[in-house]
């Protein structure tokens, strides 16, 4: 088992005709990614050939859902078109939707996030996000599939390439699922959410938690952290030494005062029992103690 | 990005909301004239993107358009918190009968859009929020639903205005609500907002910040971009499309997604303080970087007077480290001969032994490989001591 995604997700690919989605199709296919078909409006009905598959193009989410059975979709829209797709997927009660495309003008992510709360039947990931992979089984998204193979370590991220990092530097070990749930202001999945999966998956036995700094997601999680989860954690968050009110590049790493430092964070989680590393090498050696120990 | 508050002032009026007569002026010339064409009082506030101006002198009352020609030359080319004023503002000084705030702004933390109003305003809004809590109506917007006239005029009781200027605060909270919308805005914010002795409802100050991802729907806000304050560095990495901030340490850094370049820092922090080194710049090439971009990335840092060493810290994902290498041998023939500092880079992930190989068989005396992000941190704060 793992979490949010398994053998049996079928995957649809939102802008699989567009030279992004038809790249990451062909690695997603390559990996084993149970990839049904594409939806890019305007070209339904047509067909694509990528890795030896011959996948059928839809104009909607729905009519791609009644046809393939879809259950998960991945989006690889430009900016401009990210909000109907995503819109797309909620209206036609797709229970996954990963969204991988960066730079979505976020009063358009506020939109889509407020519209999947609203119909409940919709778990959004990202945006701005690597997805997600479950090793041997699935993998949704860009997360290179050849860093490790599965094991009993779950993951949960801001940050891509921080996520490909922790997998290398635990590669050892293996994981169960490794989520990059984006650093954009408003995200679909949160720390807290994929906290509480991995407490849930019988097949997570402990939980890498990668943060930044900016926000308080990190505070918010170590409170979650101290009354529902018994599994061990450990933390590392990017950022230590960020000089105050500067933005480096993600939306969601800016420190501004005190709140949202690298330190703040690291307070609130070691007083959830939390190891915490101060380099992506110092927190592998804290998980790797924890799971020989 | 942040407005400055002349260019936030401006963009209230063209959605309606009330104003004062504001220009900027850069000269203590065009400030006199822009004083004589308002005619009377004038207020001379300097135009700069941190608080505390008031506090540090950088806001001034004018008797006349001689005083505000005065007034502008003690204001301009002052240094606020490491901000140069280059431009002024002059006002229209209003009698003012009282003072209270509004503001819209995205909320991270319930991932929806957040209205703040208060019949307290003219200090500090932290300290109404936490003295006065009952004085500040907080109430969270749907972004599907937006606020109704109905919603405005809840909002505006709840923050205790008196009954008298309900309407015509609830107006001014809807042509907010439109601006912010129609601007794509992360935070719009009136303070004070006043009531003249006449009664008029007025915004005073205001702060913006525009989303920047926003850009593609908004040709005009690229005239709102402050260059003349920006580092050259920093301008230059912009024309090219770079994520890059200036930071003040000697080694030079070059990463692949913001969590792992912040990493870097850290990391390369850590490491330098045996050698007295600190980073001295943050650049994410970004996740689908080209060898073009790669090229950007290195000419600028190498063109940075401080960097002493440059430390290339690449995890290829999207971006596969044979097109990093390429990049890096690529920006090496550009640059010739004005690449003289030395360069370490790790590679791992995709196409690593493919990346790895690219560098080694281009041997470029200035470039070594370490196979570890701690070991190449250490060993670029090293170079950057000597």
């Amino acid at each position: 088992m793992a979490i949010f995604i398994n053998k049996q997700t079928r995957v649809l690919v939102q802008g699989m005709t567009g030279s992004e989605g038809t790249k990451h199709t062909a690695r997603m296919l390559k990996y084993g990614t149970n990839i049904v078909g594409g939806v890019t409006p305007g070209k339904g009905g047509q067909s694509v050939e990528i890795e030896g598959n011959t996948l059928p193009v839809f104009n909607t989410v729905a009519e791609a859902v009644a046809a393939t059975g879809a259950n998960a979709s991945v989006v690889f829209v430009p900016p401009k078109f990210a909000k109907a797709a995503v819109m797309d997927a909620i209206d036609a009660a797709l229970p996954l939707c990963v969204v991988i495309t960066e730079g979505i003008p976020v009063h358009d992510s506020a939109a889509f996030y407020a519209h999947a709360v609203a119909k409940g039947t919709t778990r959004l990931i990202g945006p701005n996000c690597p997805g997600l992979i479950s090793p041997g089984l699935s993998n949704i998204g860009i997360i290179p599939g050849d860093i490790t193979g599965p094991g009993r370590i779950g993951l949960v991220s801001k940050s891509g390439t921080l996520t490909y990092q922790m997998m290398y530097e635990l590669r050892d070990f293996g994981f169960s699922t490794a989520v990059g749930i984006g650093g954009d202001p408003i995200i679909g999945t949160t720390h807290i959410d994929c906290l509480k999966a991995f407490q849930d998956d019988p097949d997570t036995d402990a939980i890498v938690m990668i943060g930044e700094i900016g926000g308080d997601a990190e505070e918010r999680a170590a409170a979650f952290i101290s009354e529902y989860v018994t599994k061990p954690v450990v933390g590392y968050v990017a950022g230590f030494t960020a000089p105050e009110g500067k933005t480096m590049g993600h939306a969601g790493a800016i420190v501004s005062g005190s709140s949202g430092t690298a330190e703040g964070k690291k307070v609130a989680l070691e007083s959830a029992g939390v190891k915490v590393g101060k380099t992506p090498s110092e927190t592998a050696a804290l998980m790797r103690a924890l799971l020989k120990g | 990005m942040d407005l400055f508050e002349y260019q936030a002032r401006d963009l209230f009026e063209e959605h309606n909301i009330p104003v004062l007569a504001g220009a900027v002026a850069s000269t203590p010339e065009a400030a006199e004239a822009a004083a004589a064409k308002m005619g009377g009082k004038v207020v001379v506030k300097a135009q700069v993107k941190v608080g505390g101006r008031g506090k540090a002198g950088g806001v001034k009352l004018a008797q006349d358009a001689k005083d505000a020609r005065e007034k502008a030359q003690e204001i301009l080319g002052m240094d606020i918190k490491g901000h140069t004023v280059h431009q002024v503002m002059i006002a229209q000084a209003a009698p003012i009968a009282e003072e209270y705030y509004m503001a819209i702004l995205l909320d991270r933390a319930n991932r929806n859009f957040l209205v703040m109003a208060s019949v307290a305003g003219g200090m500090e809004i932290e300290e109404v929020a936490h003295t006065q809590p009952e004085k500040l109506a907080r109430i969270g917007i749907d972004p599907n639903v937006g606020i109704s006239q109905e919603k405005a005029l809840e909002i505006v009781r709840a923050g205790q205005f008196p009954a008298d200027i309900t309407k015509d605060v609830a107006d001014v909270l809807l042509k907010l609500w439109a601006a912010f919308v129609a601007e794509d805005a992360t935070l719009m914010e009136i303070n004070p907002l006043v009531k003249t002795d006449d009664g008029r409802i007025v915004a005073l100050d205001g702060k913006v910040t525009l989303d920047d991802n926003a850009a593609f729907r908004h040709p005009t806000h690229e005239t709102l971009i402050d260059h003349a304050s920006a580092n050259p560095l920093e301008a230059a990495a912009k024309e090219k499309n770079l994520n890059y901030v200036k930071l003040d340490g000697e080694v030079g850094i070059i990463g692949n997604g913001a969590g792992l370049v912040m990493s870097t820092l850290d990391v390369v922090a850590y490491a330098g303080e045996k050698y007295g080194v600190k980073p001295a710049n943050f650049l994410d090439i970004g996740g689908g970087a080209s060898a073009q971009v790669m090229a950007d990335g290195l000419s600028i840092i190498l063109g940075d007077p401080d960097v002493r060493s440059v430390f290339v810290n690449v995890f290829g994902g999207i971006t596969a480290c044979d097109a990093v290498a390429n990049g890096i041998v690529q920006a090496l023939e550009m640059l010739g001969s004005k690449a003289t500092k030395p360069i370490v880079v790790r590679l791992d992930g995709n196409n690593v032994i493919e990346g790895r190989k690219i560098l080694k068989d281009a041997a470029h005396p200035l470039v070594q490989q370490l196979d570890t992000m701690d070991g190449a941190a250490a060993k670029a704060a090293e170079l950057a001591a000597k």
